[in-house]
């Protein structure tokens, strides 16, 4: 709301001038804003180091902030959400096929450029601890400990044969496509990552 | 604000971002309206951050100190 069209319209005046003092109230009183909590919602559906590291941050930073925050965790985002001590998860050769071939848990994720057998990942987290970035796994129980809630799909616990007993603890009770849905049509923000 | 009715000093110097965010919102969970907080932090970013964070949370960010390569943030809890 611009002064300019406060003034430009004598009969809107009173209500203008109320509309453009509204955001000055707001700013002097924060805590009116805070009143409603603003509603995150990401799709944790990569595996990735890098993109993991992405989910992590913003959902940690998410519950400092006080947002409600929900993170849906589906296809190759779910292996990031297994114990770091599993190795071969699955019922049958090809669920564990697939987990010996790409190891699961959030300290053994790969990046998606420049992996080269692990050096990649190896380099990153030495920088990281130069630099004093939080690995992802810090992260994540950050964001835990800030009331982030975290999803499984079930559909993909299912596909890859995971059983909750897999999965970290804290995590909140499987749940469906629709569920997800219906979280980020409330939501302020939604985030696929 | 008198500086000895500061509550809790949050110190994420060295700290990279969303540290020095997410350690102060862990603290701030152990304060009580009203009370005073600081934080000091070293990462240039979080001079943006913490006014975020201060809108965000409705928490009040009195005031703010740069200087010697550290930003100093003294906030009211909400």
């Amino acid at each position: 709301m611009s002064p300019a069209r406060a003034t430009a319209r004598t009969a809107a005046r009173p209500v203008a001038r109320a509309a453009a003092k509204a955001p000055a109230a707001r700013a002097a009183k924060p805590a009116a804003a805070a009143e409603k909590p603003k509603k995150l919602v990401i799709i944790a559906y990569s595996g990735e180091l890098e993109k993991t590291w992405a989910t992590m941050i913003l959902a940690s930073t998410a519950g400092a902030m006080a947002m409600e925050t929900s993170v849906f965790v589906t296809f190759w985002g779910l292996q990031t959400f297994v114990k770091d001590k599993k190795r071969i998860t699955g019922e049958n050769w090809m669920q564990k096929m697939m987990s010996f071939m790409q190891r699961p848990g959030v300290s053994h994720r790969k990046l998606s450029k420049m992996n080269f057998m692990g050096m990649g990942p190896w380099m990153m987290f030495k920088l990281a601890k130069r630099y004093n970035v939080s690995k992802p796994k810090e992260l994540l129980e950050m964001g835990q400990a800030l009331g982030v809630k975290f999803y499984p799909c079930q559909m993909t616990l299912d596909m890859f044969g995971l059983k909750q007993d897999d999965l970290i603890e804290g995590m909140e009770e499987p749940v469906g496509a629709a569920f997800a849905l219906q979280l980020m049509s409330e939501a302020e923000t939604s985030l696929f990552i | 604000m008198g500086k000895s009715d500061i509550k809790t000093t949050v110190d994420a110097r060295g700290l990279s971002c969303p540290l020095p965010i997410v350690k102060t919102a862990q603290a701030a969970k152990g304060l009580a309206s009203g009370d005073l907080m600081e934080v000091i932090a070293t990462d240039p970013g979080s001079v943006k951050d913490f006014e975020a964070w201060s809108r965000a949370t409705g928490n009040e960010l009195v005031e703010q100190v740069a200087g010697d390569g550290e930003f100093r943030f003294f906030l009211r809890i909400k």
